[in-house]
């Protein structure tokens, strides 16, 4: 018999770790891992930040080693998307002609930024941030820009906002919704970045919209256009309005997909043979008791080791607790848990100095912490929900006194 | 140029020679090491590069900043006094000869 072979369509985090993961597990087949972009797998957290700031090279980028697909003999195919999948005949054709045979498919295509839906959205000037490629772009462009407007306040846009004031532009944010991060973080949350940004001297309108930008003659964007009719001069317009999960092969395949691919407790699609994972997956979540998409890296990572360990023969429902970081001006946002239907907020340490958490309850059930530079309070949330362990009531929490680390060690976990 | 000796929990190390600047967790990374994640890249957020330094060991560490004794709180593998977060460990010509434990898990 043949050795198995797997083959994942997609280079970013969740393939690249699926290829490690599987040969760390020990699987003994073939794998080939296929990238759309000509870079082999790097992060993208710093590209918004470290990297936009100047302060990472492309190098730091890397995921892992130049040397590390050969030495794990992982075949690493770049520059050559997947366009079709044929899963009667078990094969993947690539742009180039080849096609790759498979016994197991991972779909780890990630996503792409959405399009602002104006006119004057493809004007010289109007950046989207995913890859390295836009990254690079980008930072150039901030070289020799004044006044940068960011549209969307999700986590891109407000990193983006933060490194640009840090390096000392003028920075406006519109955002459509009455709040920043409205999806994300709770409403105490988003009104401390909101003060936060404001403190740094970002211009931020809310529940605001761009209906057009306008460009220069020479084709370059020189003024957004507000409903109301407001203009906002700028040279560089940052598009930061979310990202749409990449399901266009799965679908022509004819695989389940709804705002994502669709997965079981498993990770397995609709066809047994083919996993999805990372940003463009929809998965349930026994966390949340419901399907969940979800944009991180801990997500990716940990999704790429369930896949692997099923491929490996030892195959676990994935149950992975939610996290996610964010850098904002040296504020450094952790969430633990997903705090979406929550409807009490218990707060730990002091907001007005910079160092707190919030708590978001539902009932008595902690459902997320949110922590601003309080690591511990994060962590240990992690610890103890990952491990379904006894977790602080509202009461309890907000009793004078209440420590995290205390907690713990009363719980002996 | 440091060398710096990764045990891994089933008694194997591999000893490789990390240039400067860099850190252990980096040290790791470039060599592809198994048994550091780093999910946050370096950026004392995850807990994901979680080291013992040998017990013996005598050489100038820095002390340890406020934040990565939090995040040590939460490491999947349990903390002891030995524990560090690699990411937070510079690599330097002091540090010659140094010994990292690797623990059973990261996450
Ligand atoms: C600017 C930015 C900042 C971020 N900051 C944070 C952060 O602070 N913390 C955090 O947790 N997360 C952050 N994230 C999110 C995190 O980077 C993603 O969740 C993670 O990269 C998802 O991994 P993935 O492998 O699913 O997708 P991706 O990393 O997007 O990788 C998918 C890859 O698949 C390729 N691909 C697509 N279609 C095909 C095809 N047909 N054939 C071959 N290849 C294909 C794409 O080109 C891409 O390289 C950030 C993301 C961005 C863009
Ligand atoms: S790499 Fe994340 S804490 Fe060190």
């Amino acid at each position: 018999m043949a050795a198995p072979s797997v083959v994942v369509i997609g280079a970013g985090q969740a393939g690249s770790d699926t290829a490690a993961a599987l040969r760390s597990q020990g699987f003994g087949g073939r794998i080939t891992l296929v990238g759309a972009e000509g870079v082999p797998p790097y992060q993208r957290p710093p590209l918004s930040k470290q990297f936009l700031a100047g302060a990472r090279s492309v190098a730091d980028l890397a995921l892992r080693p130049a040397s590390f697909h050969t030495e794990r003999d992982i075949e690493f195919v770049g520059r050559d998307p997947a366009v079709r999948l044929d899963r009667n005949g078990n094969r993947v054709t690539l742009a180039s002609g080849r096609t790759l045979g498979y016994q197991h498919l991972v779909l780890a295509v990630g996503a792409r930024a959405r399009r602002l839906p104006v006119p004057g959205a493809r004007l010289d000037g109007v950046l989207t941030l995913r890859t390295l490629t836009d990254a690079g772009r980008l930072r150039d462009r901030m070289r020799d820009t004044g006044r940068l407007l960011v549209i969307g306040g999700g986590f891109v846009g407000l990193e983006v906002a933060a490194t640009a004031r840090a390096a000392g532009l003028a920075v406006t944010v519109v955002e459509f919704g009455p709040r920043l991060l409205a999806r994300a973080v709770s409403g105490a949350m988003s009104a401390h970045l909101l003060a936060e940004h404001r403190a740094h001297g970002v211009r931020v309108l809310l529940s605001r919209e761009v209906t057009a930008l306008h460009g220069d003659g020479a084709g370059r964007v020189c003024e957004a256009e507000l409903d109301g009719g407001e203009r906002i001069a700028a040279d560089l317009v940052v598009v930061g309005i979310g990202a749409l999960p990449d399901v266009g092969l799965a679908a022509e395949a004819g695989l389940a997909v709804g705002d994502g691919i669709l997965v079981d407790g498993h990770l397995r699609t609709s066809d047994p043979a083919v996993y999805a994972i990372g940003d463009c997956a929809r998965f349930p979540s026994p966390h949340t008791g419901r399907p969940l998409r979800l944009e991180s890296v801990q997500n990716a990572s940990d999704q790429a080791r369930c896949v692997a360990a099923a491929l490996c023969g030892t195959p676990r429902p994935y149950a992975a607790l939610p996290w996610f970081w964010t850098e904002q001006y040296g504020l450094r946002l952790q969430i633990a848990g997903i705090g979406t239907g929550h409807d009490r907020v218990v707060t730990l340490g002091d907001p007005g100095a910079g160092r707190f958490s919030l708590l978001c309850f539902r009932g008595n059930r902690l459902l997320a912490t949110e922590s601003v530079n309080r690591p511990a309070d994060h962590m240990i949330t992690r610890r103890l929900m990952g491990a379904g362990a006894p977790l602080p009531t509202p009461r309890e929490a907000a009793a004078p006194g209440f420590g995290f680390k205390a907690f713990q060690e009363a719980a002996a976990v | 140029m440091a060398k710096i000796t990764y045990r891994h929990p089933n008694g194997t190390e591999t000893v490789v020679d990390v240039p400067v600047p860099n850190t252990v967790m980096r040290g790791a990374k470039i060599n592809n090491i198994d048994g550091i994640e780093a999910q946050c890249g370096g950026s004392a957020q995850c807990g994901t590069c979680h080291v013992y330094i040998d017990e013996a060991n005598a050489l100038p560490l820095p002390a340890m900043h406020e934040s990565e004794d939090d995040v040590l709180y939460g490491t999947a593998a349990p903390r002891r006094a030995t524990s560090r977060l690699s990411c937070q460990l510079p690599v330097s010509e002091e540090i010659d000869g140094l010994v990292v434990h690797l623990p059973e898990t990261q996450s």
